[in-house]
């Protein structure tokens, strides 16, 4: 986030887009209901009329995988109306004229062609979003999960940008993360192409630095594999090994039926895990590991804030710490990696990390602080590019609207999206441990409009087939008023009837990220 | 004078527009007793337990500091004669109004001893009150040395049926004071909407939904009104039931959910965690909130079918392996691997679940061992 989460309730405006924020970040959506409360404007956009919509000033419905047009709608409004904050453009952007041309042609009739949304509502939302002191939009992976969401982000940055909504209380572009610690594991350099704090591997100097660091030669120049990247070359037989450390994937990958085969295909897989899983049952070694409660450390949130994760019971007898389970491995392989505690561990991590540098554990003892923080007088940093971009101007992207990659037709007449519910967590490994949460949410189901149903002659309760042209699972449906007609949605958590065995693995090509909102697919009656 | 100060006790302090007596009192450490404030919502008054007595020149009344702003030359007693007789009161009337049964409460004039065999007697045998030494109005009825009955008429104790059909939160109607916690951190601060005030007059009571059970109303269970019940009306199921004097140690941590990174109270008996509550009510990121995963789904980390050992695959079937065995396996066949076809053709796939430490060495250790640069994890899944 570009912003703190305290910083949402202050703004005017609040764009919610591609977010189930209730179900997700259910505390996060609490800030959001706040403001509005108190008046404040909150929008939100998303194919599904989901919970927070309740809550919102204004529910718009795009048409799944629409969402650089809406967004270029709301800046073409923005631009013929002159609602842009030209100081803004002028000293902070560059690019602009390319922008403004392909927005040009997306009027709110055309828009309203390709997503659905209704003109009037591209319009008015555009002036609110222009005139509003201070707009911040917080989005999911509800942008990002298409093969068009680079490009989707980079819509949101245009229009964020377009009314000088950055670098100020209350405004932002805010990506809301999943997972506790999906933030530091990419800070850390859990990435193929970077160090930690984003430092890059193609970069001499760099790889230098962390040679001398590490006291090792040769750590390679040229990028690695994205995971995504790594199922194919496992698949085709290039990628030989694997180690999995606390991921599931055999349940949270899109196109599992392509997954078995590319683990099974593997010569060695380990996987370092809880508990049992699909993923660790095809394992040719598995490690034990401790859990959250029985650990020491940092988690950094989705607001860059580093804080403290500190141990509350002793593991079970057996399991070690993951760093631990490495460092072993590293000592039989010829390098020593020894560690007294995960505090020195984080003492290296500053050292190498400019970003972090200024964070200790001793400052984070009560409060946690958001990166970037250079050195131990800095307070941290809460609001990015307030003055400057990281690249210096920020650079208008000219985009233009992508289809999805897979379009329904007469054999899979419907649009799949899948998520999370907000009892369950991922791939339900932790979650279901709770008898509680598995009372309130027992199993998979099929959303679907009341329209769709009664077409289909069914209710919510039947047991239906659904198919894609990768897979089929059987579910029972759920006639919702969250659903809309031709969308169906399903959470991914559940194994059994593994939504991921419908949706389809074709990529970002920059981000390579699956598109596992948009999927086609067909429904019958179970038999 | 000073601009903006007020005198409390005898001593004077500064205060910014806009706070009320209370809100400088607690940050100045000054203790005003309260059973209904809850911090970032509308003041109720509804429990006038914080009454503070103001001077003549002031009016000479009692107001309830949680709902009266401070204003610049106020001079306040929190603990006046007057002030105590009226809280005992208070605290009287609230003891009466239900079912208080603990030894200072309604059965006031009989020992602990009977009490407890007679409530062991009737129907309540379960239900003694399970927030027996944890319970704010039981606190400053010790505090106050208040017995109940105040209001000189004896009353039958509210018999309400108990709601225990969700999984995590039991509702005790009849220990209910009304102080309004519940409705406003469902209303105010989660923003939740499931509970509010019922009927009228003698009849008010919290109602959820349209006058159901929690079950059929809009709530999530994300037990903020738990957290926030100041007496035993609200419980969670699961903690601090038959254990409840066991002792208790509380670890300060961040939340293993989404990326949100709520800060949370672990509380941990006999190395088993068994409640959490949300941490400061001023502490980022959360101010003290916590969704329904982060306050009840921990049961994962004690569960009984954690790993615990090494496994290894052997003839198509995992079997248990020792530590030593295991380690030395991974060892040789990634060495093997690394020889034979090359870094890159290895791969690792770090935790987005794990620590900053943890993701730091699998890195580390990726393009230090194995030498490649094939590291991910799953952010965008």
């Amino acid at each position: 986030m570009t912003n703190t989460i305290a910083d949402i309730e202050t703004s005017d405006l609040i764009l919610v887009a591609g977010s189930n924020t209730t179900e997700n970040h259910p505390v996060l959506s609490t800030f959001m209901k706040r403001a509005a409360l108190k008046g404040k404007k909150l929008v939100v956009i998303d194919p599904r009329f989901v919970k927070l919509a309740n809550n919102a000033t204004r529910w718009l419905r795009p048409n799944p995988g629409t969402d650089i047009a809406w967004i270029n709608g709301l800046m073409h409004v923005i631009i013929k109306e002159d609602l842009h904050d030209k100081t803004f453009i002028a000293d902070r952007t560059e690019n602009f004229d390319a922008l403004k041309e392909v927005v040009a042609s997306y009027t709110p009739e055309r828009v309203e062609e390709i997503t659905g949304i209704a003109a009037q509502d591209i319009i008015e939302v555009a002036r609110e979003f222009a005139k509003a002191p201070a707009a911040s939009i917080c989005y999911c992976m509800g942008i990002t999960q298409h093969t068009c969401g680079t490009d989707n982000v980079k819509s949101l940055a245009n229009l964020s940008m377009l009314c000088g909504h950055l670098g100020k209380p209350g405004g932002g572009v805010n990506p809301l993360r999943g997972q506790n610690n999906v933030q530091g594991a990419c800070d850390m350099g859990g990435l193929p192409n970077v160090f930690t704090a984003y430092q890059a591997v193609t970069d001499e100097d760099i790889r230098k630095k962390y040679e001398t660091a590490w006291n090792v030669l040769d750590i390679p120049a040229k990028p690695g594999l994205p995971v995504t990247e790594m199922i194919e070359k496992a698949h085709d037989g290039e990628l030989k090994s694997l180690y999995i450390m606390g991921e599931n994937p055999m349940v949270s990958d899109p196109d599992l039926h392509h997954s078995e085969k590319a683990f099974s295909n593997l010569e060695f897989l380990v996987v370092q895990d809880i508990f049992e899983t699909e993923t660790t049952a095809l394992a040719d070694v598995v490690f034990p590991a401790c859990s959250w409660g029985e650990k020491d450390g940092t988690f950094a949130n989705t607001e860059r804030r580093v804080q403290r994760v500190r141990k509350a019971v002793e593991p079970p007898e057996g399991a070690r710490l993951d760093w631990e389970i490495l460092c072993e491995i590293a000592k039989r392989m010829g390098y020593d990696m020894t560690y007294e505690n995960s505090h020195e561990i984080y003492k290296e991590i500053c050292a190498v990390t400019p970003s972090y540098r200024g964070i200790t554990w001793e400052r984070i003892e009560k409060v946690g602080i958001p990166w970037p923080c250079p050195d131990e007088s800095h307070p941290g940093t809460p609001i990015l590019h307030t003055t400057q971009f990281t690249r210096g101007k920020g650079r208008f992207h000219a985009i233009e609207h992508q289809p999805p990659a897979e379009q329904t037709d007469a054999d899979y007449p419907y649009v799949l999206t899948t998520g999370r519910v907000l009892y369950h967590y991922h791939t339900r490994t932790m979650t279901s441990r709770t008898e509680g949460l598995n009372v309130l949410s027992p199993e998979c189901f099929v959303e679907i409009s009341h329209n769709d149903a009664r077409k289909l002659g069914l209710g919510t309760g039947d047991v239906v087939n659904v198919s894609s042209r990768r897979g089929r699972i059987s579910a029972k449906l759920k006639v919702s008023y969250q659903a809309v007609d031709g969308t169906i949605f399903m959470p991914f958590h559940f194994a059994q009837a593994a939504a991921n065995r419908l949706t389809n693995a074709k990529l970002d090509p920059v981000a390579k990220i699956p598109e596992l909102k948009v999927c086609a697919i067909n429904i019958e009656p179970a038999a | 004078m000073d601009q903006n100060s007020i005198t409390i006790n005898g001593h004077v302090y500064q205060f910014r527009p806009g706070q009320t007596i209370l809100d400088v009192a607690q940050e100045n450490n000054i203790d005003i007793p309260n059973l209904c404030h809850l911090k970032g919502t509308r003041a109720t008054g509804a429990c006038r337990v914080c009454i503070v007595e103001l001077e003549e020149s002031w009016g000479k009344k009692l107001v309830s500091s949680c709902s009266s702003p401070a204003k610049n030359g106020m001079i306040v007693h929190t603990e006046s004669p007057k002030i105590v007789e009226y809280r005992r009161f208070y605290i009287g009337l609230m003891l009466d109004s239900g079912n208080h049964n603990c030894d200072i409460g309604a059965s006031a004039d009989e020992s602990w001893t009977d009490f407890q065999i007679k409530a062991m007697e009737n129907e309540q045998k379960e239900e003694l009150c399970p927030v027996w030494g944890d319970c704010e109005l039981q606190a400053l009825a010790y505090r106050y040395q208040v017995k109940g009955r105040v209001s000189g008429r004896h009353r039958e104790p509210v018999k309400v049926p108990i709601e225990k059909d969700n999984p995590f939160i039991i509702r005790d109607m009849s220990r209910c004071i009304l102080c309004g916690r519940c409705v406003a951190a469902c209303n105010e601060l989660q923003v939740n909407q499931a509970i509010d005030y019922g009927f009228r007059g003698t009849n008010e009571k919290i109602v959820a939904g349209t006058g159901n059970t929690l079950m059929t109303s809009s709530c999530v269970f994300c037990g903020e009104c738990v957290q926030v019940c100041p007496v035993g009306a609200l419980i969670p199921t699961k903690a601090f039931r038959d254990d409840r004097f066991v002792p208790t140690s509380t670890v300060r941590t961040t939340c293993s959910f989404c990326g949100v990174g709520c800060q949370m109270d672990v509380h941990v008996q006999n190395n088993k965690i068994v409640k959490i509550d949300g941490a400061d009510r001023n502490l980022p990121p959360n101010n003290g909130m916590l969704c329904v995963k982060g306050r009840y789904g921990f049961e994962f980390v004690g569960a009984p079918d954690r790993l615990t050992t090494p496994l290894i695959k052997k003839d198509g079937k995992q079997v248990p392996a020792s530590w030593d065995e295991a380690l030395d396996l991974v060892a040789e066949k990634l060495t093997q691997i690394k020889e034979k076809h090359g870094s890159d053709a290895m791969g690792v796939l770090t935790s987005a679940r794990a620590t900053n430490e943890d993701n730091y060495i699998a890195q580390k250790f990726t393009r230090a061992v194995l030498k490649t640069n094939n590291i991910d994890h799953c952010a965008r899944l």
